[in-house]
């Protein structure tokens, strides 16, 4: 596959808005194009292509030896992705046009000393779409409106072969992929690959009490909804694996868990910072996320355990055809020590009962609450009916917007990166950012207001009169020591614009206080 | 002793206080320069109107025919109270222009919105040697090379032919844009009938009476004809009426994008183009650039855009400039 093929292949995938007609110019692509590019791509696709070295911080020095500074920040400022600001700001271009085999191979052996001079002689030879699939391959988010799924379903459709069992040995496949697309083309299946799979993952749907009255509460249980991480634990004769609900592996990260998991099977739970009873936040958790490898102080300080909802494989038996009680049964015959245990049912007989509940959960790092059908089987992917979730209610105040950023992506050249305040005494005092809520229609208005009742700019940053007031929605306070307001909202977003309420009329830091948790 | 500058940017446009007039003014004043028919310079309720007979005549299909108190076309140098004023071709849309006001030994051009491609649909840009240039920034940023339009013409063409059984429904502002497109269109070699959304049949039918060759073009908006009937066919239309349940009549439509904007992916997402045309009546990058370089004048002056690049691209010239910070230019309707 040439890159100039692949350029086209992203545009095309890129500006095409329908799934289907994504998933025929995938097809054509494993069809037509030959091993191991097609590989490639399709590792480029679902991000499994990671060529690290090439980082956004080596690019955009690269383009600064080639283009003026300030200019270069501006004009990634308004287009909003480095890899198509360096394609279309290069200097200068040719009509080369390499394979992506030749290209990866390139970039994966080049000494991090040499890479800089490497690319630019790439970039001078390539025209400018060339240039933007060149540098997407290099960094590695392609960001064409394609999911790792879309890829691999698009893949499963080309083969022939059923979409979870692609899925269940992807794990353990390494791009070029030559196994697989073997595989795809009347090959045996990839056999090393199949031990300690990971397995498709169920998910809910939210809902709320107006829908859930349509329903009888006898046919469903309940669960507390835990802010943790959704994860599958896989024990495979001795192999054991920790795996997020997208399959990635993350058992490097956490060898306290894996060496909980004595058992037999796949189970579905919630991995959580917890020290026995007591569970950590999720800023706890986060501070375990995203390592390759974990330092003994920090397995001592932010112990790892598991609050397990569901099972899958049980002893070698496949549990998922059977209803959610006959699995809830088996899992509780598990042993059980103090960092791993069952998550509890909570007793309700009416949607009321449940409501009072979710009310007044007795952990914060409670979100909600699960709402599962007694008889359903587990059922791969996002299945409306059987799982609800219903999420605790927001929190909302008004607060002033006081500054805008242009925003990045799909929002680029509309200011929609807000920073607003509420009142502390006469002043207005910044408590959080917010860059989604609104709709395209809000946003317009934002946008407008921003560019008219500006009274400071401060390069991207514009600070506006105080006058528009917003109601803001967030899913929890904590205590900040970084911000000066000394609060920092979870997920704040944009709720409404309120233009009845004049900028007097918003709310004080004090209510933002009240809302602080007690045990801080 | 320093002249007093001739023009001088107020909340309602540049006003020149010798010439007791504003050029392109975004409220009603007693007498209005306009540089060219966009609503964005061309707004109905002023006083007295002076503009091109092009541009005048488009303000009455527009708006009216009492669009304003009084008009004059403007044809030969005029003296305006004290100061000389001259139009110049601008290659933006038909009728426009840039406006030189003149007093003493001191010039300033008013670009107004001007492009540097050649169109059969208007004037080329006449560069007017001047001491300050007042120009637009759009597409003040390096990042904007609008490519030749024959290549984007090229790229529909390759889609139609691709897609015999859909309808390719091509976004562009009534005025200057949809008519640039179907030129181009023409001179790329589609010789079959083009339609029109009902919105551009005025503005469409006044560039042929000047003397336009548009081809063949059939209204688009007639409900009789079946979907199958628009199979393969090419439609304009503005841009708004792509969210309209109007797009439903045409079989699977590509919604393609006439602007200067489809350049930046993001934009082109944002509007749900599945073929983005980088199709411009703004100058890019390299033209402005250019423009500035051959026009040269002792100082820019920036009324809207992409003001803090241009600057900084002057200051690396050694070039005096100045932002104007002018509010109320539309840069989105390009
Ligand atoms: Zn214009
Ligand atoms: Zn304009």
């Amino acid at each position: 596959m040439s890159l100039s093929a692949f350029a086209t292949l992203l545009e095309r995938l890129a500006f095409t808005p329908q799934r289907g007609r994504k998933e025929q110019l995938l097809i054509a692509a494993f069809a037509s194009q030959p091993d191991p590019d097609r590989g490639l791509m399709l590792a480029a696709l679902t991000g499994d292509l990671r060529l690290r070295q090439v980082t956004p911080g080596l690019l955009r020095g690269l383009a600064e030896t080639r283009v003026d500074a300030q200019l270069f920040a501006a004009s990634y400022d308004f287009v909003g992705d480095l890899a198509e600001t360096i394609a279309l700001i290069w200097p200068v271009s040719g009509s080369d046009s390499p394979s992506l085999s030749e290209v990866v191979a390139e970039l994966a052996e080049t000494p991090k000393t040499r890479l800089p001079g490497v690319i630019a002689a790439r970039l001078d030879g390539l025209g400018p779409s060339e240039r933007y699939a060149y540098l997407k391959l290099a960094t590695g988010a392609l960001r064409v409106g394609v999911s790792a799924r879309l890829a691999r379903s698009s893949f499963a459709a080309w083969a022939g072969l059923p979409l979870a069992e692609v899925e269940e040995i992807w794990h353990a496949l390494a791009p070029p992929y030559a196994e697989l697309f073997a595989w795809g083309t009347g090959g045996p299946r990839p056999e090393a690959a199949s031990r300690v799979p990971f397995r498709p993952v169920m998910l809910s749907t939210a809902t709320d009490l107006e829908a859930l009255s349509a329903l009888d509460p006898a046919d469903y249980a309940a669960e507390w909804k835990w802010d943790g991480i959704r994860v599958q634990a896989v024990s495979d004769g001795g192999l054991k694996r920790l795996y997020s609900r997208t399959g990635e592996d993350i058992s490097g990260a956490f060898p306290d868990v894996i060496a909980l998991m004595d058992f037999e099977g796949a189970l579905d739970g919630e991995l959580l910072v917890r020290r026995g009873a007591q569970i950590g936040s999720f800023a706890e958790l986060q501070q375990r996320l995203n390592r390759k490898t974990v330092s003994a102080a920090l397995l001592r300080s932010h112990p790892a355990g598991l609050r397990l909802y569901d099972a899958l494989i049980w002893q070698g038996r496949d549990l998922r055809a059977l209803s959610y009680d006959a699995r809830r049964a088996v899992l509780a015959e598990l042993p059980l020590g103090p960092q791993i245990d069952l998550s509890p049912q909570l007793p309700f007989a009416s949607w009321e009962d449940l409501a009072a509940l979710r009310a007044n959960p007795p952990e914060a790092v409670i979100e909600g609450v699960m709402i599962k059908r007694r008889d359903s089987a587990y059922l791969a992917g996002r299945v409306k009916g059987p799982w609800f979730k219903w999420k605790r209610d927001p929190f909302l105040i008004d607060a002033v917007l006081m500054y805008a950023q242009r925003g990045h992506g799909k929002r680029s050249g509309y200011y929609s990166d807000f920073t607003f305040g509420v009142w502390h005494g006469e002043d207005l005092v910044p408590v959080g950012k917010a860059y989604f809520g609104f709709t395209d229609a809000e946003l317009k208005e934002l946008d407008r207001f921003v560019r008219t009742h500006t009274i400071e700019r401060f390069g991207p940053m514009r600070s506006v009169a105080r006058s528009k007031v917003v109601e803001v929605a967030f899913e929890g306070l904590n205590r900040s020591s970084r911000h000066k307001s000394g609060v920092a909202m979870r997920f704040p977003r944009i709720n409404r614009i309120r233009d009845d309420k004049p900028a007097s009329e918003a709310d004080h830091l004090e209510t933002l206080q009240a809302m602080l948790p007690s045990d801080g | 002793m320093p002249q007093p500058p001739l023009l001088i940017p107020k909340p309602e446009g540049l006003y020149c206080p010798d010439g007791d007039f504003y050029i392109d003014p975004m409220r009603p004043v007693p007498r209005a320069l306009v540089t060219h028919g966009h609503a964005d310079h061309a707004r109905a309720g002023h006083g007295a109107v002076l503009a091109t007979r092009q541009t005048l005549e488009i303000m009455a299909i527009r708006y009216g025919e009492g669009f304003a108190g009084q008009r004059q076309a403007a044809e030969g140098p005029l003296r305006l109270g004290n100061v000389d004023v001259s139009f110049h071709p601008a290659g933006h849309v038909l009728g426009s222009a840039q406006i030189a006001v003149t007093a003493g030994a001191q010039r300033v051009v008013v670009s107004g919105d001007y492009a540097r491609v050649p169109t059969p649909t208007c004037a080329p840009f006449e560069p007017v040697p001047c001491d300050i240039f007042v120009t637009e920034a759009t597409f003040a940023l390096p990042v904007f090379h609008h490519p030749p339009p024959e290549a984007e013409i090229a790229r529909l063409l390759a889609s139609v032919a691709a897609y015999p059984d859909r309808a390719h429904l091509v976004g562009a502002y009534a005025l200057g844009k949809a008519q640039r497109v179907i030129a181009a269109l023409r001179q790329g070699g589609w010789q079959a009938p083009i339609h029109i959304h009902g919105a551009l049949q005025r503005l469409c039918d006044y560039h042929i009476a000047q003397g336009i060759d548009l081809g063949d073009l059939r209204p688009a908006t007639e409900t009789r004809g079946k979907k199958a009937d628009f199979a393969g066919a090419i439609v304009i239309a503005p841009p708004s009426a792509f969210a309209s349940t109007w797009a439903q009549r045409f079989p699977d439509p590509v919604i393609c994008f006439a602007s200067g904007w489809m350049q930046v992916r993001a934009r082109a997402r944002q509007r749900g183009v599945e073929l983005p045309l980088v199709i411009s009546d703004h100058v890019d990058w390299p033209q402005l650039t250019a423009t500035i370089a051959e026009v040269n004048p002792a100082e820019v002056w920036i009324t809207h855009g992409r003001e803090d690049a241009l600057m900084r691209w002057c200051e690396m010239q050694g070039r005096a400039a100045r932002p104007l910070h002018l509010v109320g230019y539309e840069e989105e309707a390009e």
